[in-house]
């Protein structure tokens, strides 16, 4: 037990400043926290779907967990459920085989729901395109709000794609 | 240079590693297997080709991993004789091998006792998508995949448990079945397949210069070991040697990606025991680390760096320097935490004899890479056919045989150290040189193949190219392959709750099986 509080201590705090939003806003934490809040009246809770990726992108969105980022910290979590979710984080190319399996994820996600497709595979299907086997884009299979390219994205673009659609939802009143 | 075995005359193919190609007939075909299987060599991988009209146009090949290097066979098959000689007798790991290249390219063995589709899930609108001329529609689908028959467990009190494709957590889609009594697990079996997005089709749309960004897609985890596979293969097949400088930049970015994945294993097996300090640790690491990449090689994981003929980008003296003052302080961090797992009573409790793969049943099954040298199976290329420039650095070989969750993590703490210290050497005595060297002629009809021991295991591409320098097929071949099957045995008699650990684990590929 020492030995662990020891290199707590010894480590210290590393999180960084949060980003800007997609709009080149200064979004302080309390700002996001506020929006977030305006928006949803509550955290943010997302439901990650990987819908075919090379897993590139789990990576990324992964390292959104570590504590240079503290997402957590700005009222951003990952849930096990869609039922538990206010917006979808999706990665593609959508395959075949995965094409059901999000609309289902999709229909069980209560409104308002938002949906930002990460990756280029996401946003155009990338490398695979379209295919007997790879239906392509997200947006070819559920609606999208927000589409972050980058192949894969660093964490810090996938972070600024969800605060840009949850700015873009708020301003739309949703 | 003459292989050992004469009877059917392989050729040495110009790569790095020996690797041997060669024509079989369906005798030598079957005699092969069971010799291999004798020896103790392992199936690396196996696979369909349909040419079209060319002799042969219609064959299926294998890849083994010998003492003298891999051995890749061909069998050519037509219509008088269809079907070749399961190789599931001799090797467990052939089974879903030989159920993907009956999906992808319609070449059957002749008696196998498992005949359900693998890969396809009756989703796609063609028979098979690798077979010549191809992709014609058959019957317009629903948007329901065909059920699966898994096979029942029954029992008083069995129940079944089924989880996914869309999984809780930030993870690949896939689909398990558990038959539990309790919170005792009696048998799991998988269903994969979810993300085949068509790669090895669509390789063959793609000019062979450009397609290692395709190959480094096949599993974006280990997109270094993918692209130097298939580097490897093109410039095999092109009879192409690539600079010393190249060599050793490629085995630097390898040791990297080995670094960066052990890395995130760790704390998320920490956290999937319930050490939420290990995650915050470790990914932190792992977050300085792909700084540092990024820093150095303009991507956080190394995506496309690695190209035909060479690297697509120079590093300057000052940024190895950097690299390898790194590798001080991660080593200095990471030997705290590892005392700090070492000694946590509780964390070790959960670790040690969950998920036990004995010796013997991994032997049995081709447990291979990583996990295979947990539960005692030597096996790693880099010690086995050590090419430049691993031939000048002696690597160790870190060798466990409990195979429990502890020893997969034993293992990867002493691969984070031999790997620390490999960089460290390469940081240093890198050759002088350029790295950047585009390959602009390509071989006709040629074969190449690329051996390459990714963080996972042995990542394996073969390569054919045809009469006008094009991709006629290009199969690429993860380790999870063999290591699937071996996870279903793993978590028998284990709780469910312990199902998670257990998996991440062995942290197998998904779009690098299912491809």
């Amino acid at each position: 037990m020492w030995t662990i509080l020891r290199q707590i201590a010894r480590v210290g705090v590393v999180t960084e400043p949060a980003p800007s939003g997609d709009e080149a806003l200064r979004v302080e934490t309390a700002r996001i926290h506020a929006d977030i809040l305006g928006v949803l009246g509550q955290a943010l809770a997302i439901r990650q779907v990987d819908a075919g990726s090379c897993n590139g992108c789990e990576l990324e969105i992964n390292a959104l967990n570590n504590p240079y980022y503290n997402i957590e910290g700005l009222g951003i979590h990952f849930v096990a459920s869609p039922r538990h979710a206010d917006l979808l984080l999706v990665t593609g190319p959508v395959s075949r085989h995965m094409a059901e399996a999000l609309r289902r994820t999709y229909d069980a996600t209560p409104e308002p729901k938002l949906v930002v497709a990460v990756g280029d595979c996401g946003c155009t299907g990338g490398i695979f395109g379209e295919s007997y086997a790879s239906c392509g884009r997200v947006s070819n299979v559920i609606p999208v709000d927000v589409a972050i390219p980058g192949c894969p994205p660093a964490p810090i673009e996938i972070l600024r794609g969800i605060l840009a659609a949850v700015n873009a939802a708020k301003k739309s009143g949703r | 240079m003459r292989h050992p075995d004469q009877r059917f005359e392989p050729t040495r193919l110009p790569a790095p590693l020996p690797i041997w190609r060669g024509i079989v007939d369906r005798e030598q075909w079957i005699g092969l297997a069971g010799e291999a299987a004798g020896r103790g060599d392992r199936l690396v991988s196996l696979w369909g080709v349909d040419r079209g009209g060319e002799a042969p146009g219609r064959a299926v090949n294998a890849a083994y991993a010998t003492a003298a290097g891999l051995l890749w066979v061909e069998l050519g098959l037509d219509d008088s004789a269809p079907g070749y000689p399961d190789l599931a007798p001799s090797f467990a790991c052939a089974d879903r091998m030989q159920r993907a290249a009956a999906d992808l390219s319609g070449v059957h063995p002749d008696s196998a006792a498992d005949r359900r589709p693998w890969l396809d899930h009756g989703l796609w609108g063609t028979d098979h998508p690798l077979r010549h001329g191809g992709l014609e529609p058959t019957v317009s689908t629903g948007t329901l995949p065909h059920d699966y028959p898994f096979v029942r467990v029954e029992g008083d009190g069995v129940h079944e448990i089924a989880v996914g494709p869309v999984h809780a957590g930030i993870i690949e889609p896939g689909h398990f079945r558990f038959s539990v009594v309790g919170e005792k697990v009696l048998r799991l079996e998988e269903h994969l397949g979810y993300t085949h997005k068509g790669i090895e089709r669509r390789f063959v749309d793609l000019p062979a210069l450009t397609a290692h960004r395709l190959a480094g897609r096949v599993s974006g985890d280990s997109t270094v070991a993918y692209c130097w596979a298939y580097c490897m293969a093109l410039e095999s097949a092109c009879g192409v040697e690539v600079s010393e400088r190249s060599q050793w930049m490629r085995a630097l970015m390898l040791e990297r990606e080995r670094v960066a994945n052990h890395l995130g294993d760790l704390g998320a097996l920490g956290n999937d025991a319930a050490l939420a300090f290990g995650l915050a640790q470790f990914s932190r690491l792992r977050e300085d680390w792909q700084r540092m990449t990024n820093e150095t090689f303009g991507h956080r994981l190394m995506m496309d760096v690695i190209e035909p003929g060479g690297l697509a980008r120079e590093v300057d003296p000052a940024a190895l320097d950097r690299l390898r003052r790194q590798c001080d302080t991660i080593e200095r961090e990471v030997r705290t935490l590892r005392a700090i797992y070492d000694d946590h009573a509780g964390l070790q409790d959960r670790f040690m004899t969950t998920g036990r793969v004995e010796p013997e049943l991994a032997a049995r099954l081709g447990l291979t890479g990583l996990a295979g040298r947990a539960s005692a199976q030597r096996a790693d290329l880099r010690c086995d056919q050590p090419w430049e420039p691993y031939r000048q650095l002696a690597v160790q070989c870190s060798l466990r045989s409990q195979g429990d969750v502890a020893a997969r993590v034993a293992v990867r703490f002493d691969e984070v150290f031999e790997s620390l210290r490999l960089l460290r050497e390469l940081c240093g005595g890198m050759p002088v040189g350029r790295c950047r060297q585009q390959l602009v002629r390509l071989a006709q009809g040629a074969h190449g193949a690329g051996w390459v021991e990714g963080w996972r295991g042995q990542i394996f591409v073969a390569l054919e190219l045809g009469a006008g320098g094009q991709i006629v097929r290009c199969h690429c071949h993860d380790p999870s392959w063999q290591n699937w099957p071996v996870l279903e045995h793993a978590i028998i008699g284990n709780i469910v709750p312990d199902f998670p650990l257990i998996n991440k684990s062995f942290n197998l590929s998904y779009s690098g099986h299912d491809l």
